[in-house]
């Protein structure tokens, strides 16, 4: 054994498996992303070139507002609001959940068996749970059923499914577990006797949480809605499926295009969206150092 | 397109099937070495006709194996274009031709390899059924039918022997409607957009074939005519995505789908009572026990129609494999196979002579079942006594209207569709 610890590879040596990986399927595909996005194309073929037509195609009668906004505009506005609007709940709830399990659980069975319990919307595949929301929020469904019995309501609630509340709904009850996990790891790495101590001089309930547990929970915070926000900017399945295919998202967009063949019009997208993404992501880094945290 | 159904279905046999493949060779084991030479068929497509019951019959009778490379109608278009040495044959669709075909991806078949080929139908080679010409808006077959030699990148507006691809199957599409919600009858396009209907509609959000759709209904109201619907200019997109803006914004619409089980599920549930459809989706519906109706409407069929293509570098040994396998395909036993599933085979007369009378009474003739209508895997489709949806093959195919099409404004077309869905 102590053999096996004289020899110290360097870091670069350890580092290289994984950034092999990341140059040939990541960071290579991205590049000809964006050099592509340049190029010109027709219906079956992609032509070296370098045009910008592809980004003033997307921008094209946006910055008039003649004919109201652009597909473009409306289209990151309403991703913008989905995302907002999902943060705030998968936070508030996420946050809650992740507080019961490292404070109120104290054995390790116990907040495993729970954490299980959080995981069990992604037991089921996108199918079943398109067909399954049908006959809860449906127009003949549960809660409609419930809504009309006892007279809260006189006709169906057609707003319940197909709609942007259910698009949020699907989205929360899906992705709060990936602000559950990080936060949770967070709360575990608080050292009990601060807040101990904080009791200790007389700090209420309300002044631990706000002073102590949540400013400590700052990295899980961050990371957790890097989480949430990039997979709902990149969403089109979910938004497609609840939201009845009604509503528009960019994955859509980009879907759409990729499916004609109009690749380099998909990569300009593509590329607004990943940098919008990444504008994002650097102002939420701006707030927290999470290296430093860490 | 009408196809992605069975797709799962497809992907687990076919699994199944090159699993079995592979175990078998591997139990074999040395001593069958020449078990390596039977022929084996790389087969790209959405392969939503070849069940089972296909590649073992296609096994006993010409030792020809399938493996199939399942994807949806669009990936199969991109596969021709980005990998076109991926596959040994294709199962596409003729309004992908005036995309595929300049790339030269594709061969120009012989038709004189083709056995039955005088007996394909006329739908396909002349645009004509029974003797009377049919709608042909659209990327209609015999538009994208025939080239100018085997390796050309034109079309030739007259027959010649080669052909872009070998006709198999083909169907006419319309409204799928819920007859026990909507209770009355039910004759035009035009009643998508009925506001009776508001908030029980749908349409499908597959900008080619959703276009015609909206199309056809507003060609119906009398709002306009076209010249062709399959190629509109922009101001005849504009025009139709107005309509169809304004009846989204009024909350027609309930959803749109994009995949089969959507729209099987809208149905089913009766949150939506009229909808664009295609027939597999209606067939699956019913197997649910909940009436659905295929209907026919007065302003005639939206139709699609597909066929065997091959890679351009195929030649020799490689070409008289998938030759001998086109030829089997249409020698009837597949045709009779498709005609139960309520498709349409391209040679008919082979297929009649695998199907019984009272079956091709029902599906061919449009007369009333004398027996019980099974599907080829044996689920009952339709009671004694019940007549098909739009009757005979010379009422349903004899009133096509347009073709799924690719139009020259495609770009501008699904830009506009997009706005569509984002007002």
């Amino acid at each position: 054994m102590p053999k096996l610890f004289q020899i110290k590879p360097s870091v670069g040596l350890l580092s290289l498996p994984y950034s092999l990986v990341f140059i040939f399927f990541f960071f290579i595909p991205l590049v000809l992303t964006f050099v592509i996005s340049f190029w010109d194309y027709n219906e079956y073929s992609i032509i070296p070139d370098f045009i910008l037509e592809n980004y003033r195609y997307i921008f094209e009668n946006c910055f008039s507002f003649e004919n109201g906004m652009c597909v473009t505009f409306k289209t990151y506005l309403s991703t913008f609001m989905f995302c907002l609007i999902t943060w705030f709940f998968t936070l508030i709830i996420g946050f809650f959940v992740a507080y019961f399990l490292s404070f109120y659980v104290n054995s390790l069975t116990w907040q495993i068996a729970l954490f299980l319990l959080c995981t069990i919307p992604f037991w089921t595949s996108n199918v079943i749970r398109m067909i399954s929301w049908i006959p809860l929020l449906g127009r003949n469904g549960l809660v409609n059923d419930f809504f009309l019995s006892t007279g809260l309501t006189s006709t169906p609630q057609e707003w319940l499914l197909y709609s942007g509340f259910s698009v949020v709904l699907a989205f929360v009850h899906l992705y709060t577990l990936f602000m559950i996990v990080p936060i949770f790891n967070s709360m575990m790495r608080i050292d009990k006797s601060i807040i101990e101590a904080a009791y200790d001089s007389g700090a209420n309930g309300f002044q631990i949480l706000w002073n102590i547990i949540i400013p400590l929970c700052k990295p899980g915070i961050v990371i957790g809605s890097i989480f949430v926000i990039t997979v709902v900017m990149g969403d089109f399945i979910t938004i497609g499926i609840m939201g009845g295919q009604q509503i528009p998202s960019i994955g859509k967009i980009i879907y759409v295009e990729m499916s004609y063949l109009q690749l380099p019009a998909a990569a300009a997208n593509a590329v607004i969206l990943l940098l919008l993404t990444l504008l994002i992501i650097w102002i939420m880094t701006k707030m927290i150092d999470i290296r430093k945290e860490l | 397109m009408k196809k992605n159904i069975t797709r799962r279905n497809m992907l687990k046999t076919s699994t199944a099937a090159v699993g079995a493949v592979a175990g078998a060779g591997l139990l074999k084991g040395f001593p069958a070495i020449h078990a390596a030479d039977a022929p084996v068929i790389r087969y790209l497509g959405t392969a939503v006709n070849m069940g089972d019951a296909v590649q073992k019959r296609l096994f006993d009778d010409t030792g020809i194996k399938v493996k199939f490379i399942v994807k949806t109608t669009d990936e199969v278009v991109k596969t021709i274009f980005t990998q076109p040495n991926s596959f040994d044959i294709v199962d596409s669709e003729y309004f992908s031709m005036p995309k595929l075909v300049p790339s030269g991806n594709l061969l120009g078949m012989d038709t004189k390899r083709i056995k039955e080929w005088d007996n394909v139908t006329s739908a396909f080679t002349k645009g004509e059924v029974a003797g009377k010409k049919i709608g042909d808006q659209g990327t209609a077959p015999k538009k994208v039918m025939y080239l100018k030699g085997s390796n050309s990148k034109e079309f030739a507006s007259e027959p010649t022997q080669h052909v872009t691809l070998i006709p198999t199957v083909y169907n006419a599409d319309t409204l799928g409607i819920r007859p026990d919600l909507i209770k009355r009858p039910i004759s035009t396009w035009a009643e998508l957009l009925n506001p009776e209907f508001k908030g029980k509609a749908s349409i499908l959000n597959i900008p080619s074939i959703g276009i015609m759709d909206a199309a056809m209904v507003v060609e119906s109201m009398g709002e306009y005519k076209y010249p062709d619907k399959g190629n509109m200019t922009k101001k005849e997109i504009d025009l139709t995505m107005k309509i169809f803006t304004e009846a989204k914004k009024a909350g027609q619409f309930r959803a749109f789908w994009s995949d089969f089980n959507e729209s099987v599920n809208l149905m089913a549930s009766g949150e939506v009572v009229i909808q664009s459809m295609w027939s597999p989706a209606i067939t699956a519906v019913r197997t649910k026990g909940i009436p659905c109706v295929y209907q026919p409407l007065k302003e005639g069929y939206r139709a699609w129609a597909a066929g065997f293509g091959l890679p351009a570098t195929t030649k020799g040994r490689q070409a008289d494999i998938c030759y001998e396998f086109i030829n089997w395909y249409l020698s009837g036993w597949v045709g009779a196979y498709l005609n139960r599933q309520g498709y349409y085979s391209a040679v008919i007369p082979t297929a009649k002579k695998y199907m019984e009378s009272y079956e091709w009474d029902y599906w061919m003739l449009g007369k009333p079942a004398t027996a019980d209508i099974m599907s080829p895997e044996g689920k009952k489709l339709a009671s004694k006594g019940e007549i098909r949806d739009g009757g005979s093959y010379e009422a349903r195919m004899g009133s096509v209207e347009c073709w799924n099409a690719t139009m020259d404004e495609n770009k501008y077309m699904v830009r506009k569709w997009n706005e569509m869905i984002a007002s």
